[in-house]
């Protein structure tokens, strides 16, 4: 009786309550909730870290949540892997389609289509016929014989969208589908959703433009620091209102900015160009004892800017400037030569070594101070790391300890440390505490300061605002691959960095 | 100093040692392990340099046929000047040339090295065949057979070689500057960049070492007989990577020692023989270097598999 009471309510696709997952210690998601009726689409926004990217994660199986339910159609979930997912038809369409390039189009769909025995004959006319029949449908022009490798990104995309229709899945999540779109593809993009929509299937939909959300989402969740803000009707939400929601958190104790005098322009770029990178036309400059933060959403080329100047990527245009002088930088040993250092993001990958010793890491730039006669002094190495681990309190049993047994917040220090040890005048952080425990973040900030305060220029990179807006004597903002907007700390507020961010 | 790899190697020599004395001590007469070192310092000559290739994250499979050409070379040189130093010379830079070539293709057009390697054993391999027409090099002058030194002399000045060789390498590989730049390159190439250091100049360099340290190898084999073989080196690159695999190398690079690979070339060398001494068929030498092999990539492949779980619990998410 009660049930039937209900049936006037879209029926869930799926429902998931009081999800919470961390990673070693660091809170991605506390207790979020989302759900998906039948036939609606529903958004997910925040701020880049705010957990989308996990809680889809956790609903197509690739990670498991610590505690909370998923039920899917009625029926709760017990073991989630992707195999099941699939089954119960979950299908996710990444911003980066994950495709096999040397097959064609009717191979990939047939890949993840097909069931059978391994030794059953493979029907080519058929895939072939399943492959026009469902690009038909999300309606493409796309040859089913073409390799998926000489295919457009938004051509892949589409490979995939008739991937997700002909596993008749029900729940369909997008996650940033029209980042690397034209408008008309997003508009073709568009249709195929409202069909999705039509044969009552229900669609997550992730994205940061937000006037494609208004346009699409029937529903919004925010998410912001791994908890839900709020699950909204679209057309009860204005951008203003959810721009607030996204960022709306009070600035605490825990950015204790400290008054430097400003010296000298430090550095000094005009209209740096980088045409491999996407980087236009960017000018900018930072003084001594000042701290630029570059924000901007990820994609929007900060890190590609940065690379640009220390050389990684030579710059096609444009010029760059230390202390006023013009100078050529081409390679990251122009750079150091310069005086600047580049602490890159992801620092596993590109920042530390994660098989050599505390000591070697730290030396690796500056051999030279460390070395005579081009030979490396054992002793001075090892004090040189050990006083770094001391001023930068690295936690480690000596600084012969691999780095890649260190925690993620140690290791990032040695990274600085490396970095330090050169005694740059620049110094460019790229998500100086990403991923790093709550400790190690404040000890990152308080050092920072310090930096400024000897006089360092330092332009760090930060996808979290409160770190921007706590930390920065000047913010730049990047959208596109330029800053779009450039203001002093007294004016910056989370809204007009976000809003610029966004590309208003 | 030493880590584990370099302990476990030692024990397990210490331990063959050992059963040796007591049953077979014939094994340690002087002609025997005379015998043994030179047919094995070859395969210590050119592993020092394979082994600096392997940090760096590349592979050099074309030794064999640069260790055949630079015999022949050595030959052709002493023939025609009758100086030993010039064989040196000839055969040390012909091993240089042909490593830059190797090297230029890998560093600078970032071919990927066992592609490139593949086809300069092929190619070395056949040239040489059709350069020589397979005859040997024979008629060498008198000087140049044992250097002119007494038969038995001969083993001591190239055992000296070899150990100021395999010191001075690993001294510079652990002192020098450069030695950092190809253990960092090996194991992080964007983060040596990042550092600021020519990884594509140390790649490069790497290969010009090992195709040196080839045409040394080759030299000092080839002064063992009165004539010189066109085919010599034969599996010579299996050899020396098997060597280097089982002293610790890391075959992706970064990770290894050159006191490591000398005990793998010891532990290998000496295990055939040392069959024939103990009585068990000498058809067991193949398979029990082969299970030496796995076994010191599968203590590898644990290790690594344990450390990336560490390595993961401590550093939260990506």
């Amino acid at each position: 009786m009660v049930a039937s009471g209900l049936s006037d309510v879209p029926s869930l696709l799926l429902d998931a309550r009081d999800i919470s997952k961390s990673f070693a210690g660091l809170r991605a998601l506390h207790r979020v909730s989302f759900d998906l009726r039948a036939g609606e689409v529903h958004a997910l926004v925040g701020e880049n870290g705010a957990g989308k990217s996990t809680l889809i994660k956790i609903v197509t199986g690739a990670e498991h949540a610590d505690a909370g339910t998923i039920t899917v159609a009625g029926a709760p979930l017990t073991r989630i892997d992707p195999h099941t997912t699939r089954a119960l038809g979950i299908a996710a369409i990444y911003q980066q389609p994950a495709l096999f390039p040397h097959l064609t189009v009717a191979e990939n769909i047939a890949l993840s289509l097909e069931r059978g025995g391994s030794w059953r004959r493979i029907d080519r006319k058929a895939r072939r016929r399943r492959a026009s029949e469902l690009l038909d449908r999300v309606g493409a022009s796309l040859h089913p014989d073409r390799l998926v490798g000489t295919l457009t990104m938004p051509e892949q995309q589409v490979v995939e969208i008739a991937k997700a229709i002909g596993a008749e899945a029900r729940i369909v999540i997008m996650d940033e589908p029209t980042a690397s779109l034209s408008d008309r593809e997003v508009a073709r993009l568009f249709e195929v959703i409202a069909r999705l929509r039509a044969a009552d299937a229900g669609v997550i939909y992730i994205s940061h433009r937000l006037e494609e959300i208004a346009t699409i989402a029937d529903r919004i969740t925010v998410l912001r620091d791994g908890e839900t803000v709020a699950t909204r009707d679209a057309r009860d939400l204005t951008r203003t209102d959810l721009i607030r929601m996204m960022v709306g958190r009070e600035l605490d104790a825990v950015f204790p900015k400290r008054q430097v005098p400003l010296g000298e322009t430090a550095l000094s770029v005009r209209d740096l160009s980088n045409a491999r990178t996407g980087v236009r036309r960017v000018s900018l400059s930072v003084r001594r004892g000042e701290i630029l933060g570059l924000a901007g959403l990820v994609g929007s080329g900060r890190t590609q800017l940065a690379e640009t100047i220390f050389g990684l990527t030579p710059a096609s245009a444009g010029e760059i400037a230390i202390e006023g002088t013009p100078v050529t930088i081409v390679s990251p040993a122009d750079a150091i030569d310069r005086g600047i250092a580049y602490v890159p993001e992801d620092r596993r990958q590109h920042g530390v070594v994660l098989e050599m010793s505390i000591a070697a890491n730290t030396s690796l730039a500056n051999l030279t101070a460390v070395s005579r006669h081009g030979l490396i002094t054992r002793e001075a190495e090892h004090r040189a790391a050990r006083q770094y681990v001391n001023d930068l309190r690295i936690k480690a049993s000596s600084v012969d300890a691999e780095v890649g047994s260190l925690s993620g917040g140690n290791q990032q220090k040695v990274a600085l440390a490396r970095w330090l040890a050169t005694k740059p005048s620049v110094l460019i952080l790229d998500e100086p505490t990403q991923g790093v425990d709550v400790g190690s973040k404040a000890e990152i900030h308080r050092l920072m300061q310090d930096l400024a305060e000897r006089g360092m220029a330092i332009i760090m990179i930060s996808s979290e605002l409160p770190e921007i807006l706590g930390m920065s004597d000047r913010i730049a903002v990047m959208h596109a691959g330029t800053i779009v907007a450039t203001m002093e700390r007294a004016d910056a507020t989370a809204a007009n960095v976000m809003a610029a961010a966004l590309g208003h | 100093m030493f880590h584990r790899r370099e302990l476990s190697l030692i024990i397990v020599i210490a331990a063959l040692g050992l059963v040796l004395a007591a049953i077979a001590p014939g094994y340690f007469a002087r002609e025997n392990l005379s015998d043994l070192f030179l047919g094995n310092m070859p395969v210590l000559i050119v592993a020092i340099g394979t082994t600096v290739v392997i940090l760096t994250g590349n592979i050099d499979i074309s030794v064999g046929s640069v260790f055949a050409i630079c015999g022949v070379v050595a030959g052709i040189a002493a023939k025609g000047s009758g100086s030993v130093l010039v064989a040196t010379i000839a055969a040390c830079g012909v091993g240089a040339a042909l490593g830059a070539l190797n090297g230029s293709l890998v560093a600078f057009l970032r071919m990927p090295s066992i592609v490139v390697t593949l086809a300069t054993m092929v190619a070395l391999r056949d040239g040489l065949r059709w350069g020589t027409e397979g005859a040997w090099v024979q008629d060498l002058p008198p000087g140049f057979q044992w250097f002119g030194l007494p038969q038995s002399s001969y083993p001591v000045v190239a055992c000296a070689i070899v150990v100021v060789l395999q010191s001075v390498v690993a001294w510079a590989m652990r002192n020098l500057a450069v030695g950092r730049a190809v253990y960092a390159t090996g194991s992080n190439e964007t983060a040596a960049r990042l550092a600021g250091l020519d990884t594509a100049r140390v790649t490069f360099g790497v290969f010009i070492v090992a195709g040196a340290l080839t045409g040394l190898a080759a030299l000092l084999n080839s002064v063992r007989f009165n004539q010189i073989p066109s085919n010599a080196g034969l599996g010579l690159e299996m050899k020396v990577i098997a060597a280097a695999v089982v002293g610790g190398a890391a075959i992706r690079g970064g990770e290894g020692s050159l006191s490591g690979t000398l005990l793998g070339v010891i532990l290998l060398g000496a295990i055939g023989p040392a069959l024939t001494f103990l009585g068990v068929s000498a058809y067991w030498e193949r398979a029990l270097q082969g299970a030496i092999i796995l076994a010191a990539v599968a203590v590898d492949a644990v290790r690594e598999r344990r450390a990336f779980h560490a390595a993961v619990a401590a550093s939260g998410p990506a």
